[in-house]
């Protein structure tokens, strides 16, 4: 059977055989090209000159499989290089596994793969290995893809993830608009009939975290805010710790249209997934300096300083709002539910 | 954000913070009976504003709270039948009945669906002629037109396989049988949303029986401090009157549209409120010319024997006679992802609310 001619994935894709062949050269291979994927060995032999490596995996489920400012691909590729930058670590090489309903349409699954390969460009890492897997109809929900990453890091980076050298004063920075993803996939989803123009804020963050580390000594604790948002990040961080956090409500970059969806729903925006927003606890004496480096670069226009580190109130984050007020901040237990009345 | 932001204005609410400071003298307990006010509250930290003299607590206002768990066994049990779809607003998903939720009885192959509003439900009634769509009519005056909408609908367009089972309540009864329990407060912010349909002498039997003042409130901040600062005035110069500081929305002879359609559907029937026990005329019924709408009539199911559970005290929390942080599961045993309690599952709820703003 010749590829051009079949439209839709059959289980026989999955089976190993001359169609697994025929899909991965005519797809996956064809776009993710590259000298270690381009051996298909049974792995990839890589070169790397670090002697500490930062490897992290995520699967990625979402629906629907596009959505305005992005789609599962992109998705795939952006939040794994995300996980590793975060560490500290410079993303290289990816891996990309597929889940494959029976059925689905392999023009839809090529959109996702050159969104991947342009995602993976634009981080300037490589997809050297993969897998795919086709399921009967109706055992996935059309397209799972799981993506694993390895990073390099430098001498002093390994701090950032445990957070070690926060102290009292440390200021809290955000890149940008919070809650853009979440209210982006709410939208898509057919169901509310909302109209909405947010695009998700979906984007590899690595060469933005690059920029702020040449300021040495200042991004003391890094994270990504994804599922569960703003407030489950710096809630995890104060947690069981000897300081807190003072947010600053009125400081928190978030667009009027994600305000609004989300007062029509009953969602708290600090509490709405991003998947390009990172937040970072910069030393106090180097913020203008981080900040600065954030700004200068297209996925961190609107940073800002939105809370600090406070020896008062240990483990716990306060918001101080808008109208003046405050308020405790704790993780998101279960999903947000739309309120009824 | 036109129509939100001049309600926030960080300045007008210092303002009249510092002229209740000045205002109020005498202490003074404010229940809010609507589970859209307990939120709003908790979300702009209003009671940081508030001067030591007025304590807020929270009523019996939030729908899925109240609701008793035999209906929440009986709508599991409708759940479990091969030929029915539950279709059902998100916030009543988690809320346990005697020995499972619609979430879990969702993991375990039922055909549970959340949806936004009635319309979807039967939208989905339309294209699955073959099942028995059942509605879960959760809410006080302000879902309750919209069902009553739905139903006369469905009969227009004979959609008979479209069932609604209600649990729909009216505020004012809980509102008097908390004040005749013994429940100690001095007024009432008014619901804003229940008000919009209802108009405001519903509530005029307040003043007039038990001399305690109503103001029916927005849900901005500026919305609910004015209102706080008219009980206190009230309070403070010995009045008790019905007030309407939700002006914008609330008008005092309500929506007579929305009115109208309750009456046309729905009737009075004696209904159990969590933690108040049954109240006479309290609840809406089907009437009997919508029967065929009815999952009550129309759906027999066996339910298993409906099992309270000891040790929670979201009856007493519903009341205003304790805060959840007094309730020993609170925090431990439940919490918004594992609860115990109704009123740690609705994001309106007074414990949910407690537990996400203000465990500190």
């Amino acid at each position: 059977m010749i590829m051009s001619k079949q439209k839709n994935i059959l289980l026989g894709h999955g089976s190993g055989g001359r169609l697994s062949h025929q899909l991965i050269q005519d797809i996956f291979v064809k776009h993710f090209d590259n000298p270690f994927l381009r051996k298909q060995g049974d792995s990839a032999i890589l070169e790397m000159d670090s002697s500490s490596l930062a490897f992290t995996t995520d699967s990625f489920v979402v629906d629907p499989l596009f959505f305005p400012g992005g789609d599962i691909g992109k998705l795939a590729v952006a939040g794994t290089v995300n996980d590793l930058a975060v560490a500290g670590a410079s993303p290289k090489y990816l891996s990309a596994s597929f889940i494959i309903e029976e059925g689905f349409s392999i023009e839809l699954l090529e959109q996702i793969v050159i969104s991947m390969a342009a995602e993976a460009a634009k981080a300037n890492i490589l997809i050297v290995t993969g897998d795919t897997k086709v399921v009967d109809r109706t055992k996935c929900d059309k397209l799972f893809i799981n993506t694993s990453g390895i990073g390099t890091l430098g001498k002093s980076s390994g701090d950032i993830t445990t957070g070690k050298h926060i102290a009292t004063g440390d200021k809290i920075i955000i890149n940008g608009h919070i809650g853009d993803h979440g209210m982006a996939v709410m939208g898509a989803r057919n169901q509310l009939q909302i109209k909405t123009k947010i695009d998700s804020d979906c984007a590899s963050l690595n060469g933005l975290i690059h920029e702020a580390m040449q300021i040495e000594g200042g991004i003391q604790f890094m994270r990504d805010a994804t599922r569960g948002g703003l407030a489950t990040v710096v809630s995890e961080l104060c947690s069981d710790k000897t300081y807190g956090i003072d947010l600053y409500e009125s400081q928190i970059p978030l667009r009027d249209s994600v305000r609004g969806m989300c007062e029509l729903l009953g969602f708290d925006p600090l509490y709405v997934a991003n998947e390009g927003k990172v937040v970072m606890v910069v030393a106090a004496r180097l913020v203008d300096k981080v900040l600065e480096k954030l700004r200068n670069h297209k996925y961190g226009k609107h940073a800002n300083i939105i809370g600090e580190i406070t020896e008062n109130h240990p483990g716990k984050t306060w918001l101080h709002t808008t109208i003046g007020g405050k308020r405790m901040v704790d993780m998101l237990a279960g999903e947000q539910l739309p309120r009824i009345c | 954000m036109k129509y939100i932001d001049e309600y926030r204005d960080k300045e007008k609410v210092m303002a009249l913070a510092d002229q209740l400071k000045r205002l109020s003298r005498k202490p003074i307990r404010i229940m809010e009976v609507c589970g859209g006010h307990t939120m709003a509250i908790q979300r702009f930290g209003i009671p940081a504003l508030l001067p030591e003299t007025i304590e807020l607590v929270s009523g019996p206002g939030c729908p899925v709270c109240v609701t008793s768990r035999a209906y929440i066994d009986q709508a599991i049990a409708y759940s479990r039948m091969p030929e029915v779809i539950i279709t059902t607003y998100g916030d009543l998903i988690r809320v346990p009945g005697s020995s499972s939720t619609l979430d879990r009885e969702k993991a375990a192959g039922g055909d549970i669906r959340i949806v936004y509003s009635i319309l979807d439900a039967m939208m989905i009634a339309k294209q699955n002629r073959n099942k028995k769509v059942v509605f879960l009519g959760i809410g006080f005056e302000t879902t309750s037109p919209a069902s009553a909408a739905g139903i006369a609908k469905a009969q227009m367009a004979g959609l008979f396989n479209f069932f609604v089972y209600s649990a729909h309540k009216i505020m004012p009864p809980p509102m008097a049988a908390l004040i005749d329990e013994g429940v100690n407060i001095n007024g009432y912010i008014g619901p804003g949303h229940v008000s919009c349909i209802t108009g405001s002498h519903i509530y005029d039997f307040i003043p007039e029986k038990y001399n305690l003042g109503v103001v029916i409130s927005g849900f901005e901040p500026l919305d609910l401090l004015q209102s706080i600062y008219m009980l206190v005035k009230q309070h403070e110069d010995g009045q008790a009157a019905v007030e309407i500081q939700y002006s914008r929305a609330v008008k005092p002879e309500g929506n007579l549209k929305a009115l109208d359609m309750l009456d046309e559907v729905f009737e009075l029937r004696d209904d159990w409120w969590r933690g108040l026990g049954t109240l006479p005329q309290s609840g809406f019924g089907i009437r009997e010319k919508y029967a065929e709408f009815d999952a009550e009539k129309m759906i027999a199911v066996e339910v298993e024997t409906t099992r309270e559970d000891k040790g929670c005290i979201c009856g007493t929390v519903l009341k205003g006679l304790a805060k959840p942080s007094d309730c020993k599961l609170f925090g431990k045993a439940c919490t918004p992802s594992e609860p115990v309690g109704a009123c740690m599952v609705s994001n309106e709820g007074a414990c949910a609310a407690y537990y996400r703003y203000n465990m500190g």
